[in-house]
């Protein structure tokens, strides 16, 4: 089966967000006050051939770790669903 | 004999004939390595050198880690072959896992591009066997994702094993515990983020660096 994935890579608390600071400071100046905790982050998204949901999760949660994001630095959340699912 | 020094050339790295240059001055003989190459060709050292690498998509170093150039650096590394790493350089090490901890982008928010003042911390690597404990050097940083970052165990470890090579005299970066350049725990591994290799000669501004590319090349 083919399944979709959706990888959402976070930076960790503490690490600089200088993409994330930067919209923070434009909003009030635009008119959008009490905004706050702005932070930006990435997506990444592939089709992945797996058994079932189980063993897809296992691939994306593996390629996560070794390659799509830096541990020091990053946090991310893996979302699979079988492909047409996804909105 | 001369001393031969491998250049690791990623697409996108641009730093390669400044290191060239540098290794040249210091009298030794500078090699370009392709990084989808996998012989070191019998390099007595290696530089990987500034740039872009993969053009820094996902993370900097994040993919060139893969190239089989990198397999033989981590081989020659394993064997105690002197490896060093600058800026973009010093991102694939950290990434390969050769070198702790991870650069993080700039806390000024800034790409920064200036002249920076090193303290030499220790003699003991092969980046500064000839330079002196508390030497003050001119070294230029050109980077966005400068800021040194790691846990605080990994820190704690650094310190206690005197591993942090360099310290930025004036933080310029956000970098932790003012850390410019680290080494691993062979202190064969170098990493930093100034360009030791374009301040050796005063036409460039400084010649300070040519103390620490002289150290690499008698470590070789």
């Amino acid at each position: 089966m083919e399944f979709d994935v959706l990888v959402d890579v976070r930076l960790r608390g503490g690490i600089a967000d200088p993409a994330g600071a930067t919209i923070e400071r434009a909003l009030p100046a635009l008119g959008f006050d009490g905004v706050s905790g702005v932070s930006v982050g990435k997506t990444v998204r592939f089709t992945i051939a797996a058994v079932d949901v189980g063993e897809a999760t296992t691939l994306a949660e593996d390629l996560c770790a070794s390659f799509l994001t830096n541990p020091v630095i990053e946090d991310a959340s893996v979302s699979v669903s079988p492909v047409g699912d996804h909105a | 004999m001369t001393t031969t020094v491998g250049v690791v050339v990623f697409p996108g790295t641009n730093c390669e004939m400044d290191a060239v240059f540098a290794v040249e001055r210091m009298g030794g003989e500078g090699r370009l390595l392709w990084h989808a190459d996998d012989d070191l060709g019998g390099v007595d050292a290696v530089i990987v050198p500034g740039g872009f690498a993969h053009g820094d998509y996902l993370r900097p170093g994040a993919i060139a880690r893969f190239s089989s150039m990198m397999g033989a650096v981590a081989g020659f590394a394993a064997d105690g072959g002197p490896v060093l790493g600058i800026c973009n350089g010093f991102q694939v090490l950290t990434e390969a896992g050769l070198l702790p901890g991870a650069l993080q982008k700039n806390s000024g928010l800034r790409f920064l591009c200036q002249p920076t003042v090193l303290r030499v911390e220790t003699s003991e690597s092969i980046l500064t066997g000839r330079a002196s404990m508390g030497a003050e050097l001119s070294v230029p940083i050109n980077h966005f994702e400068g800021n040194y970052t790691c846990d605080d165990e990994t820190l704690a470890r650094l310190r206690a094993e005197d591993r942090i090579v360099l310290r930025y005299v004036d933080n310029p970066n956000g970098s932790v515990d003012d850390i410019a350049g680290v080494c691993n725990e062979g202190r064969n591994v170098v990493g930093l983020m100034p360009h030791p290799e374009r301040a050796c000669d005063e036409l460039l501004g400084s010649a300070d660096g040519a103390v620490l590319i002289g150290s690499l090349l008698d470590a070789a």
